[in-house]
Protein backbone atom coordinates (compact mmCIF):
# COMPACT_ATOMS: atom_id res chain seq x y z
CA UNK A 1 0.00 0.00 0.00
CA UNK A 2 1.86 3.56 -1.20
CA UNK A 3 -1.20 5.57 -1.05
CA UNK A 4 -3.62 6.99 2.10
CA UNK A 5 -6.99 7.41 0.20
CA UNK A 6 -9.81 8.83 1.00
CA UNK A 7 -11.69 5.26 2.00
CA UNK A 8 -8.99 4.65 4.65
CA UNK A 9 -9.71 8.33 6.48
CA UNK A 10 -13.58 7.38 6.56
CA UNK A 11 -12.05 4.00 8.06
CA UNK A 12 -9.72 5.40 10.37
CA UNK A 13 -12.48 7.55 12.07
CA UNK A 14 -14.77 3.99 12.25
CA UNK A 15 -12.35 2.20 14.14
CA UNK A 16 -11.60 5.25 16.40
CA UNK A 17 -14.81 5.76 17.48
CA UNK A 18 -15.15 2.11 18.28
CA UNK A 19 -11.77 1.66 19.60
CA UNK A 20 -12.56 4.79 22.16
CA UNK A 21 -16.06 2.99 23.31
CA UNK A 22 -14.29 0.11 24.16
CA UNK A 23 -11.61 1.80 25.76
CA UNK A 24 -13.69 4.68 27.64
CA UNK A 25 -13.81 3.01 31.22
CA UNK A 26 -10.09 2.43 31.11
CA UNK A 27 -9.54 6.05 29.71
CA UNK A 28 -11.82 7.35 32.32
CA UNK A 29 -10.16 5.16 34.79
CA UNK A 30 -6.88 6.83 33.85
CA UNK A 31 -8.29 10.31 34.09
CA UNK A 32 -9.91 9.57 37.79
CA UNK A 33 -6.71 9.26 39.02
CA UNK A 34 -4.60 12.09 38.15
CA UNK A 35 -7.41 14.08 36.67
CA UNK A 36 -11.39 14.55 37.38
CA UNK A 37 -12.56 11.31 35.64
CA UNK A 38 -14.31 12.39 32.28
CA UNK A 39 -11.87 11.70 29.23
CA UNK A 40 -13.54 8.40 28.25
CA UNK A 41 -16.95 9.44 28.43
CA UNK A 42 -15.99 13.00 26.74
CA UNK A 43 -14.61 11.12 24.10
CA UNK A 44 -17.05 8.85 23.66
CA UNK A 45 -19.62 11.25 23.44
CA UNK A 46 -17.38 13.13 20.46
CA UNK A 47 -17.26 10.63 18.14
CA UNK A 48 -20.92 9.44 18.59
CA UNK A 49 -21.47 13.12 17.56
CA UNK A 50 -18.84 12.49 14.72
CA UNK A 51 -20.17 9.63 13.58
CA UNK A 52 -23.77 10.86 13.63
CA UNK A 53 -22.51 13.60 11.54
CA UNK A 54 -20.76 11.16 8.51
CA UNK A 55 -24.25 9.11 8.37
CA UNK A 56 -26.47 12.33 8.00
CA UNK A 57 -24.63 14.66 5.90
CA UNK A 58 -23.39 14.48 2.38
CA UNK A 59 -20.00 12.32 2.25
CA UNK A 60 -17.24 14.62 2.32
CA UNK A 61 -15.45 14.77 -1.57
CA UNK A 62 -11.94 15.49 -0.34
CA UNK A 63 -10.12 14.84 2.69
CA UNK A 64 -9.89 18.24 3.79
CA UNK A 65 -13.47 18.34 4.29
CA UNK A 66 -13.94 14.53 5.75
CA UNK A 67 -11.31 16.29 8.80
CA UNK A 68 -13.33 19.70 8.46
CA UNK A 69 -16.56 17.76 9.71
CA UNK A 70 -14.45 15.88 12.30
CA UNK A 71 -12.86 18.29 13.90
CA UNK A 72 -16.23 20.06 14.15
CA UNK A 73 -18.29 17.22 15.44
CA UNK A 74 -15.42 17.25 18.00
CA UNK A 75 -15.13 20.57 18.81
CA UNK A 76 -18.71 21.06 19.46
CA UNK A 77 -19.41 17.66 21.51
CA UNK A 78 -16.21 17.35 23.74
CA UNK A 79 -15.67 19.93 25.83
CA UNK A 80 -12.86 20.19 28.31
CA UNK A 81 -9.50 20.47 26.98
CA UNK A 82 -9.68 17.41 24.67
CA UNK A 83 -12.56 18.78 22.58
CA UNK A 84 -10.04 21.97 21.28
CA UNK A 85 -6.86 20.07 21.09
CA UNK A 86 -8.91 16.56 19.26
CA UNK A 87 -11.08 19.20 17.38
CA UNK A 88 -8.17 21.53 16.50
CA UNK A 89 -6.23 18.56 15.10
CA UNK A 90 -8.75 17.09 12.86
CA UNK A 91 -9.12 21.20 11.65
CA UNK A 92 -5.84 21.43 11.07
CA UNK A 93 -4.92 17.54 8.89
CA UNK A 94 -7.50 18.92 6.30
CA UNK A 95 -6.40 22.27 5.81
CA UNK A 96 -3.53 21.26 3.39
CA UNK A 97 -5.90 18.65 1.66
CA UNK A 98 -7.99 21.14 -0.20
CA UNK A 99 -9.27 18.51 -3.26
CA UNK A 100 -7.10 15.77 -2.35
CA UNK A 101 -8.41 12.88 -2.10
CA UNK A 102 -5.38 10.41 -1.61
CA UNK A 103 -2.18 11.26 0.06
CA UNK A 104 1.77 9.99 -0.08
CA UNK A 105 3.30 8.68 2.75
CA UNK A 106 5.25 12.19 3.03
CA UNK A 107 2.25 14.01 2.62
CA UNK A 108 0.34 12.45 5.48
CA UNK A 109 3.07 12.16 7.91
CA UNK A 110 3.25 16.14 6.73
CA UNK A 111 -0.48 16.92 7.65
CA UNK A 112 0.25 14.44 10.87
CA UNK A 113 3.12 17.23 11.69
CA UNK A 114 0.57 20.09 11.34
CA UNK A 115 -2.02 18.33 13.23
CA UNK A 116 0.53 17.81 16.35
CA UNK A 117 1.92 21.72 16.15
CA UNK A 118 -1.75 22.69 16.48
CA UNK A 119 -1.82 20.38 19.66
CA UNK A 120 1.36 21.70 21.27
CA UNK A 121 0.41 25.07 20.43
CA UNK A 122 -3.22 25.38 21.81
CA UNK A 123 -1.98 23.71 24.61
CA UNK A 124 1.32 24.91 25.22
CA UNK A 125 2.83 21.62 26.39
CA UNK A 126 6.23 20.33 25.65
CA UNK A 127 7.74 16.51 25.42
CA UNK A 128 7.62 15.49 28.65
CA UNK A 129 5.06 17.36 30.27
CA UNK A 130 3.17 14.03 30.27
CA UNK A 131 0.67 15.04 27.85
CA UNK A 132 -0.62 13.71 24.28
CA UNK A 133 2.16 14.92 22.93
CA UNK A 134 4.41 12.54 25.00
CA UNK A 135 2.31 9.86 22.55
CA UNK A 136 2.44 11.78 19.25
CA UNK A 137 5.26 13.07 18.91
CA UNK A 138 7.64 9.86 18.91
CA UNK A 139 5.22 8.04 17.05
CA UNK A 140 5.35 10.70 14.26
CA UNK A 141 9.43 9.99 14.00
CA UNK A 142 8.61 6.79 14.42
CA UNK A 143 6.49 7.00 11.66
CA UNK A 144 8.66 9.04 9.35
CA UNK A 145 12.01 7.13 10.27
CA UNK A 146 9.82 4.13 8.33
CA UNK A 147 10.78 3.11 5.09
CA UNK A 148 8.99 4.73 2.16
CA UNK A 149 6.92 2.69 0.20
CA UNK A 150 5.26 0.39 3.02
CA UNK A 151 2.81 2.59 4.56
CA UNK A 152 0.77 0.17 6.46
CA UNK A 153 4.00 -0.68 8.21
CA UNK A 154 5.22 2.82 8.92
CA UNK A 155 1.66 3.72 10.83
CA UNK A 156 2.40 0.14 12.56
CA UNK A 157 5.39 1.34 13.88
CA UNK A 158 3.91 4.30 15.01
CA UNK A 159 0.81 2.91 16.80
CA UNK A 160 3.66 0.65 18.55
CA UNK A 161 5.84 3.46 19.40
CA UNK A 162 2.65 5.26 20.78
CA UNK A 163 1.72 2.75 22.68
CA UNK A 164 5.50 2.33 24.23
CA UNK A 165 5.32 6.13 24.74
CA UNK A 166 2.42 6.70 26.28
CA UNK A 167 3.25 3.97 28.72
CA UNK A 168 6.19 5.62 29.66
CA UNK A 169 4.55 8.93 31.14
CA UNK A 170 3.86 6.73 34.03
CA UNK A 171 7.28 7.89 36.03
CA UNK A 172 6.76 11.97 34.41
CA UNK A 173 5.07 14.66 36.77
CA UNK A 174 2.62 16.71 35.11
CA UNK A 175 3.33 20.19 33.93
CA UNK A 176 -0.12 21.03 32.06
CA UNK A 177 -3.43 20.51 32.46
CA UNK A 178 -5.53 19.56 35.00
CA UNK A 179 -3.70 16.75 36.42
CA UNK A 180 -0.26 19.67 36.86
CA UNK A 181 -2.17 20.24 39.93
CA UNK A 182 -1.60 17.29 41.92
CA UNK A 183 2.35 17.58 41.44
CA UNK A 184 4.56 15.04 42.59
CA UNK A 185 1.75 12.70 42.77
CA UNK A 186 0.99 12.92 38.92
CA UNK A 187 4.04 10.34 39.51
CA UNK A 188 2.88 7.26 38.91
CA UNK A 189 0.30 7.17 36.87
CA UNK A 190 -0.28 6.75 33.18
CA UNK A 191 -1.45 9.76 31.17
CA UNK A 192 -4.73 9.65 29.83
CA UNK A 193 -4.41 12.03 26.57
CA UNK A 194 -1.15 10.11 25.90
CA UNK A 195 -3.42 7.41 25.57
CA UNK A 196 -6.25 8.25 23.61
CA UNK A 197 -3.93 9.82 21.63
CA UNK A 198 -2.20 6.19 21.36
CA UNK A 199 -5.46 4.67 20.27
CA UNK A 200 -6.15 7.14 17.60
CA UNK A 201 -3.18 6.05 16.03
CA UNK A 202 -4.12 2.88 16.61
CA UNK A 203 -7.24 3.05 14.85
CA UNK A 204 -5.28 4.78 12.14
CA UNK A 205 -2.47 1.75 11.65
CA UNK A 206 -5.36 -0.72 11.60
CA UNK A 207 -7.54 1.55 8.92
CA UNK A 208 -4.84 0.90 6.58
CA UNK A 209 -3.54 -2.75 7.22
CA UNK A 210 -4.19 -4.63 4.22
CA UNK A 211 -6.62 -7.25 4.54
CA UNK A 212 -4.82 -10.56 5.24
CA UNK B 1 -33.02 -6.60 34.35
CA UNK B 2 -30.91 -3.54 33.25
CA UNK B 3 -27.27 -3.71 34.49
CA UNK B 4 -26.37 -1.99 37.54
CA UNK B 5 -23.39 -0.02 37.50
CA UNK B 6 -21.26 0.23 40.90
CA UNK B 7 -24.35 -0.90 42.99
CA UNK B 8 -24.02 0.28 46.80
CA UNK B 9 -21.25 3.26 45.61
CA UNK B 10 -23.00 5.83 44.31
CA UNK B 11 -26.42 7.10 45.73
CA UNK B 12 -27.82 10.50 43.95
CA UNK B 13 -31.19 11.56 43.52
CA UNK B 14 -30.66 11.49 39.77
CA UNK B 15 -32.42 9.72 37.19
CA UNK B 16 -29.93 8.22 34.58
CA UNK B 17 -26.14 10.01 34.34
CA UNK B 18 -26.63 10.97 30.96
CA UNK B 19 -29.82 12.92 31.85
CA UNK B 20 -28.54 14.93 34.45
CA UNK B 21 -27.68 18.51 32.91
CA UNK B 22 -30.49 18.22 30.61
CA UNK B 23 -33.07 17.18 33.36
CA UNK B 24 -31.47 20.40 35.71
CA UNK B 25 -32.10 22.84 33.34
CA UNK B 26 -35.51 21.61 33.05
CA UNK B 27 -36.17 22.41 36.35
CA UNK B 28 -34.27 25.38 36.81
CA UNK B 29 -36.60 26.53 33.53
CA UNK B 30 -39.82 25.34 35.56
CA UNK B 31 -38.39 26.81 38.78
CA UNK B 32 -37.13 30.33 37.49
CA UNK B 33 -38.84 30.99 33.88
CA UNK B 34 -40.04 33.74 34.65
CA UNK B 35 -36.31 35.18 34.61
CA UNK B 36 -34.42 32.79 32.64
CA UNK B 37 -34.84 31.38 29.69
CA UNK B 38 -32.67 28.37 28.64
CA UNK B 39 -31.84 27.62 25.19
CA UNK B 40 -30.91 23.43 24.58
CA UNK B 41 -29.34 23.15 21.88
CA UNK B 42 -25.95 24.80 21.84
CA UNK B 43 -26.89 24.48 25.63
CA UNK B 44 -26.92 27.97 27.13
CA UNK B 45 -28.91 30.27 29.83
CA UNK B 46 -29.74 33.76 29.33
CA UNK B 47 -31.69 36.31 31.12
CA UNK B 48 -34.98 36.64 29.74
CA UNK B 49 -34.96 40.08 28.62
CA UNK B 50 -31.83 39.59 26.84
CA UNK B 51 -30.23 40.78 25.08
CA UNK B 52 -29.88 44.33 27.06
CA UNK B 53 -29.11 47.48 24.52
CA UNK B 54 -26.56 49.59 25.46
CA UNK B 55 -25.38 47.23 28.41
CA UNK B 56 -22.05 45.18 28.24
CA UNK B 57 -22.94 41.65 27.94
CA UNK B 58 -21.37 39.44 30.68
CA UNK B 59 -21.36 35.69 30.07
CA UNK B 60 -19.53 32.87 31.84
CA UNK B 61 -19.55 29.03 31.76
CA UNK B 62 -17.77 25.91 32.75
CA UNK B 63 -18.18 22.48 34.12
CA UNK B 64 -22.32 21.80 35.23
CA UNK B 65 -21.68 20.28 39.55
CA UNK B 66 -20.54 24.07 40.67
CA UNK B 67 -24.26 24.39 41.10
CA UNK B 68 -25.29 27.93 41.67
CA UNK B 69 -22.26 28.41 39.87
CA UNK B 70 -22.60 29.98 36.73
CA UNK B 71 -25.91 29.39 35.92
CA UNK B 72 -27.72 30.24 38.67
CA UNK B 73 -25.74 33.61 38.52
CA UNK B 74 -28.17 34.68 35.67
CA UNK B 75 -30.22 37.60 35.94
CA UNK B 76 -30.51 41.74 36.67
CA UNK B 77 -27.56 42.94 37.88
CA UNK B 78 -24.80 39.63 37.56
CA UNK B 79 -24.68 37.45 34.23
CA UNK B 80 -26.72 37.73 30.93
CA UNK B 81 -25.45 34.30 30.07
CA UNK B 82 -24.23 31.08 31.44
CA UNK B 83 -22.79 27.77 28.92
CA UNK B 84 -23.23 24.87 31.20
CA UNK B 85 -20.88 21.87 30.29
CA UNK B 86 -20.90 18.35 31.12
CA UNK B 87 -20.33 17.74 34.96
CA UNK B 88 -16.68 19.07 35.74
CA UNK B 89 -16.51 19.47 31.94
CA UNK B 90 -16.00 22.90 29.83
CA UNK B 91 -18.32 23.96 27.69
CA UNK B 92 -18.07 23.68 24.10
CA UNK B 93 -17.13 27.05 21.82
CA UNK B 94 -20.49 26.77 19.81
CA UNK B 95 -22.70 27.29 23.26
CA UNK B 96 -20.50 30.16 24.11
CA UNK B 97 -20.66 31.71 20.48
CA UNK B 98 -24.33 31.43 20.66
CA UNK B 99 -24.83 32.73 24.08
CA UNK B 100 -22.80 35.55 23.36
CA UNK B 101 -24.76 36.36 20.39
CA UNK B 102 -28.19 36.17 22.33
CA UNK B 103 -26.95 38.84 25.03
CA UNK B 104 -24.68 40.90 22.73
CA UNK B 105 -26.53 44.42 23.03
CA UNK B 106 -24.35 46.25 21.31
CA UNK B 107 -21.78 47.83 23.69
CA UNK B 108 -19.52 44.31 23.52
CA UNK B 109 -19.16 40.84 25.12
CA UNK B 110 -17.18 40.00 28.49
CA UNK B 111 -16.14 35.74 28.66
CA UNK B 112 -15.14 35.52 32.52
CA UNK B 113 -13.41 32.29 32.77
CA UNK B 114 -11.84 30.36 35.55
CA UNK B 115 -8.40 29.34 34.57
CA UNK B 116 -8.81 25.63 33.86
CA UNK B 117 -6.90 24.32 30.43
CA UNK B 118 -10.34 22.76 29.17
CA UNK B 119 -12.40 26.66 29.81
CA UNK B 120 -9.47 28.98 28.77
CA UNK B 121 -9.18 27.31 25.03
CA UNK B 122 -12.82 26.71 24.77
CA UNK B 123 -13.57 30.41 25.42
CA UNK B 124 -10.40 31.49 23.31
CA UNK B 125 -11.94 29.71 19.95
CA UNK B 126 -15.49 31.13 20.64
CA UNK B 127 -13.94 34.30 21.03
CA UNK B 128 -11.85 33.59 17.66
CA UNK B 129 -15.42 32.86 15.94
CA UNK B 130 -17.05 36.10 17.42
CA UNK B 131 -14.22 38.52 16.68
CA UNK B 132 -14.90 36.97 12.66
CA UNK B 133 -18.32 38.08 12.75
CA UNK B 134 -17.23 41.27 13.97
CA UNK B 135 -18.81 41.18 18.05
CA UNK B 136 -15.86 43.22 20.34
CA UNK B 137 -14.65 40.52 23.48
CA UNK B 138 -13.40 40.74 26.51
CA UNK B 139 -11.54 38.54 28.71
CA UNK B 140 -11.19 38.13 32.51
CA UNK B 141 -10.02 35.56 33.97
CA UNK B 142 -10.07 34.61 37.35
CA UNK B 143 -6.56 33.08 38.82
CA UNK B 144 -6.92 33.10 42.60
CA UNK B 145 -6.23 29.69 44.54
CA UNK B 146 -2.74 30.11 46.63
CA UNK B 147 -3.21 25.77 46.98
CA UNK B 148 -1.36 26.12 43.12
CA UNK B 149 2.25 26.70 44.88
CA UNK B 150 4.65 26.99 41.66
CA UNK B 151 2.29 28.18 38.47
CA UNK B 152 5.53 27.68 36.53
CA UNK B 153 5.42 24.31 36.20
CA UNK B 154 1.21 23.74 36.27
CA UNK B 155 -1.35 25.13 33.81
CA UNK B 156 -1.47 28.23 36.54
CA UNK B 157 -3.43 29.02 39.84
CA UNK B 158 -6.90 27.71 38.91
CA UNK B 159 -10.19 30.21 39.31
CA UNK B 160 -12.15 29.11 42.42
CA UNK B 161 -14.45 31.22 44.68
CA UNK B 162 -13.14 34.60 43.66
CA UNK B 163 -15.23 33.94 40.47
CA UNK B 164 -18.70 34.33 41.80
CA UNK B 165 -17.50 37.68 43.56
CA UNK B 166 -16.14 39.27 40.28
CA UNK B 167 -19.54 38.33 38.90
CA UNK B 168 -21.67 39.85 40.92
CA UNK B 169 -19.24 43.28 40.91
CA UNK B 170 -18.68 43.02 37.07
CA UNK B 171 -22.66 42.65 36.90
CA UNK B 172 -23.52 45.43 38.77
CA UNK B 173 -20.72 47.68 36.72
CA UNK B 174 -22.45 46.41 33.66
CA UNK B 175 -25.97 47.06 34.69
CA UNK B 176 -24.78 50.26 35.62
CA UNK B 177 -23.51 50.83 32.08
CA UNK B 178 -19.89 50.64 32.70
CA UNK B 179 -18.16 50.48 29.35
CA UNK B 180 -16.42 47.18 28.02
CA UNK B 181 -12.68 48.46 28.43
CA UNK B 182 -13.46 49.75 32.03
CA UNK B 183 -15.25 46.69 33.39
CA UNK B 184 -12.19 44.76 31.78
CA UNK B 185 -9.90 46.99 34.02
CA UNK B 186 -12.31 46.53 37.14
CA UNK B 187 -12.11 42.99 36.52
CA UNK B 188 -8.09 42.53 36.35
CA UNK B 189 -8.20 44.66 39.41
CA UNK B 190 -10.41 42.09 40.97
CA UNK B 191 -8.32 39.44 39.66
CA UNK B 192 -5.02 40.46 41.52
CA UNK B 193 -7.20 41.77 44.57
CA UNK B 194 -8.49 38.13 45.66
CA UNK B 195 -7.23 34.66 47.02
CA UNK B 196 -8.57 31.79 47.90
CA UNK B 197 -8.02 28.72 49.26
CA UNK B 198 -9.65 25.34 49.83
CA UNK B 199 -10.20 21.61 51.60
CA UNK B 200 -12.19 18.54 51.45
CA UNK B 201 -13.43 16.04 53.97
CA UNK B 202 -14.77 14.04 50.91
CA UNK B 203 -14.50 13.27 47.80
CA UNK B 204 -17.60 13.35 45.27
CA UNK B 205 -18.84 11.44 42.80
CA UNK B 206 -19.27 12.24 38.82
CA UNK B 207 -22.66 10.50 38.14
CA UNK B 208 -20.77 9.19 34.65
CA UNK B 209 -18.00 7.83 36.84
CA UNK B 210 -19.82 6.03 39.10
CA UNK B 211 -16.99 6.26 42.06
CA UNK B 212 -15.64 9.18 43.97
CA UNK B 213 -12.78 11.32 42.77
CA UNK B 214 -10.50 9.96 45.03
CA UNK B 215 -10.32 7.85 48.44
CA UNK B 216 -9.46 9.44 51.77
CA UNK B 217 -9.03 7.65 54.60
CA UNK B 218 -11.59 8.45 57.24
CA UNK B 219 -8.87 10.26 59.63
CA UNK B 220 -7.31 12.82 56.50
CA UNK B 221 -8.20 15.79 55.03
CA UNK B 222 -7.46 16.98 51.06
CA UNK B 223 -5.92 20.76 51.26
CA UNK B 224 -5.77 22.76 48.68
CA UNK B 225 -8.14 21.49 46.47
CA UNK B 226 -9.62 22.93 43.32
CA UNK B 227 -13.68 22.58 42.37
CA UNK B 228 -13.74 19.63 40.53
CA UNK B 229 -13.14 16.62 42.96
CA UNK B 230 -9.24 16.09 41.93
CA UNK B 231 -7.46 15.52 44.92
CA UNK B 232 -5.46 18.49 46.62
CA UNK B 233 -2.14 19.42 46.64
CA UNK B 234 -1.20 17.42 50.42
CA UNK B 235 -2.94 15.25 52.30
CA UNK B 236 -3.06 15.98 56.00
CA UNK B 237 -4.23 14.45 59.28
CA UNK B 238 -8.16 15.83 60.31
CA UNK B 239 -7.87 18.98 62.81
CA UNK B 240 -10.11 21.09 64.41
CA UNK B 241 -12.38 23.95 62.81
CA UNK B 242 -10.04 26.54 64.22
CA UNK B 243 -7.00 24.57 62.77
CA UNK B 244 -8.16 24.34 59.53
CA UNK B 245 -9.63 27.62 58.99
CA UNK B 246 -5.52 28.75 60.01
CA UNK B 247 -4.35 26.11 57.53
CA UNK B 248 -6.86 28.05 54.96
CA UNK B 249 -5.86 31.30 55.97
CA UNK B 250 -1.87 31.48 56.43
CA UNK B 251 -1.29 30.92 52.90
CA UNK B 252 -4.38 33.43 51.79
CA UNK B 253 -2.81 36.38 54.31
CA UNK B 254 0.46 35.85 52.83
CA UNK B 255 -0.03 35.05 49.19
CA UNK B 256 -1.19 38.88 47.71
CA UNK B 257 -0.02 39.67 50.71
CA UNK B 258 -2.56 41.11 52.61
CA UNK B 259 -1.54 44.47 54.73
CA UNK B 260 -2.71 45.49 57.66
CA UNK B 261 -5.61 47.92 57.78
CA UNK B 262 -6.57 47.36 54.69
CA UNK B 263 -10.36 46.67 53.74
CA UNK B 264 -11.56 42.85 53.02
CA UNK B 265 -14.62 40.68 51.65
CA UNK B 266 -14.38 37.22 53.36
CA UNK B 267 -16.01 34.70 51.92
CA UNK B 268 -16.54 31.49 52.79
CA UNK B 269 -17.80 28.52 50.54
CA UNK B 270 -19.62 24.85 50.89
CA UNK B 271 -18.17 22.49 48.53
CA UNK B 272 -21.52 20.97 48.54
CA UNK B 273 -22.04 18.62 51.30
CA UNK B 274 -20.94 20.95 54.29
CA UNK B 275 -23.55 22.47 56.59
CA UNK B 276 -24.27 26.13 57.01
CA UNK B 277 -23.42 25.24 60.97
CA UNK B 278 -19.61 24.51 59.84
CA UNK B 279 -19.35 27.53 57.50
CA UNK B 280 -20.03 29.71 60.27
CA UNK B 281 -17.74 27.65 62.75
CA UNK B 282 -15.16 28.02 59.68
CA UNK B 283 -16.03 31.90 59.40
CA UNK B 284 -16.07 32.54 63.30
CA UNK B 285 -12.62 31.29 63.07
CA UNK B 286 -11.57 33.28 60.16
CA UNK B 287 -13.05 36.48 61.63
CA UNK B 288 -10.91 36.45 64.35
CA UNK B 289 -7.51 35.87 62.52
CA UNK B 290 -8.91 38.90 59.94
CA UNK B 291 -9.00 41.07 63.19
CA UNK B 292 -5.94 40.06 64.35
CA UNK B 293 -3.72 40.37 61.30
CA UNK B 294 -5.24 43.99 61.44
CA UNK B 295 -7.63 43.54 58.81
CA UNK B 296 -11.23 45.06 58.37
CA UNK B 297 -14.16 42.88 57.40
CA UNK B 298 -16.71 45.09 55.23
CA UNK B 299 -18.01 42.71 53.61
CA UNK B 300 -18.91 38.95 54.03
CA UNK B 301 -20.45 36.14 52.08
CA UNK B 302 -21.25 32.53 53.41
CA UNK B 303 -23.15 29.72 51.89
CA UNK B 304 -22.73 26.93 49.58
CA UNK B 305 -21.78 29.42 46.41
CA UNK B 306 -19.29 27.38 44.02
CA UNK B 307 -19.70 24.17 45.00
CA UNK B 308 -18.41 20.46 43.90
CA UNK B 309 -21.19 18.28 43.64
CA UNK B 310 -21.79 16.59 47.04
CA UNK B 311 -17.96 17.20 48.23
CA UNK B 312 -18.09 18.12 52.19
CA UNK B 313 -14.75 20.82 52.84
CA UNK B 314 -15.16 24.55 51.95
CA UNK B 315 -13.13 27.30 50.88
CA UNK B 316 -12.09 30.88 52.00
CA UNK B 317 -11.66 33.71 49.58
CA UNK B 318 -10.37 36.91 50.58
CA UNK B 319 -11.05 40.24 48.41
CA UNK B 320 -9.50 43.74 49.21
CA UNK B 321 -12.20 46.30 48.86
CA UNK B 322 -12.05 49.82 48.54
CA UNK B 323 -15.38 52.52 48.21
CA UNK B 324 -15.95 51.51 44.46
CA UNK B 325 -16.49 47.62 44.87
CA UNK B 326 -18.54 47.89 48.37
CA UNK B 327 -21.10 49.91 45.98
CA UNK B 328 -21.17 47.28 43.29
CA UNK B 329 -21.41 44.98 45.67
CA UNK B 330 -24.24 46.24 47.74
CA UNK B 331 -26.05 47.29 44.30
CA UNK B 332 -28.82 45.28 43.60
CA UNK B 333 -28.93 41.60 42.21
CA UNK B 334 -32.04 39.49 40.96
CA UNK B 335 -30.58 35.94 39.99
CA UNK B 336 -31.76 32.65 41.07
CA UNK B 337 -28.70 31.94 43.48
CA UNK B 338 -27.82 35.59 44.33
CA UNK B 339 -30.75 38.49 45.47
CA UNK B 340 -30.65 41.53 46.68
CA UNK B 341 -32.38 45.10 46.59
Amino acid sequence: MEAFELENARSWIKAAALLIAKNSRMLTELDTAIGDGDHGENLMRGFKAVEKKLETAPPSADLAGLFKLVGMALLSSVGGAAGPLYGGFFLALGKSCAGKTNLSKAELGEILAEGLADIQRRGKAQLGDKTMVDAFAPALQAFRASPDGDLAGALGAAAEQARQSAEATIPLQARKGRASYMGERSIGHQDPGATSSWLLLQALASACKPAP
Amino acid sequence: MPELVHTGVMKKLINSPQDVVREELEGMEAAHGDRLRINYDPVYIVRKDAPVKGKVGLVSGGGSGHEPMHGGYVGTGMLDAACPGPVFTSPTPDQMYEASKAVNGGAGILHIVKNYTGDVMNFDLAKEMLQADGIVVETVLTDDDVAVENSLYTAGRRGVGLTVLMEKLLGAAAEQRMGLGEIKKLGEHIRGSGRSMGMALTPCTVPHAGKPSFELPDDEIELGIGIHGEPGRRRVKLASADQITEMLMEPILSDIPFKKGDEVLVFVNGMGGTPLVELYIIYRRAAQIAEKFGLKIVRNLIGPYVTSLEMAGTSITLLRMNDQLCKLWDAPVDTPGLRWS
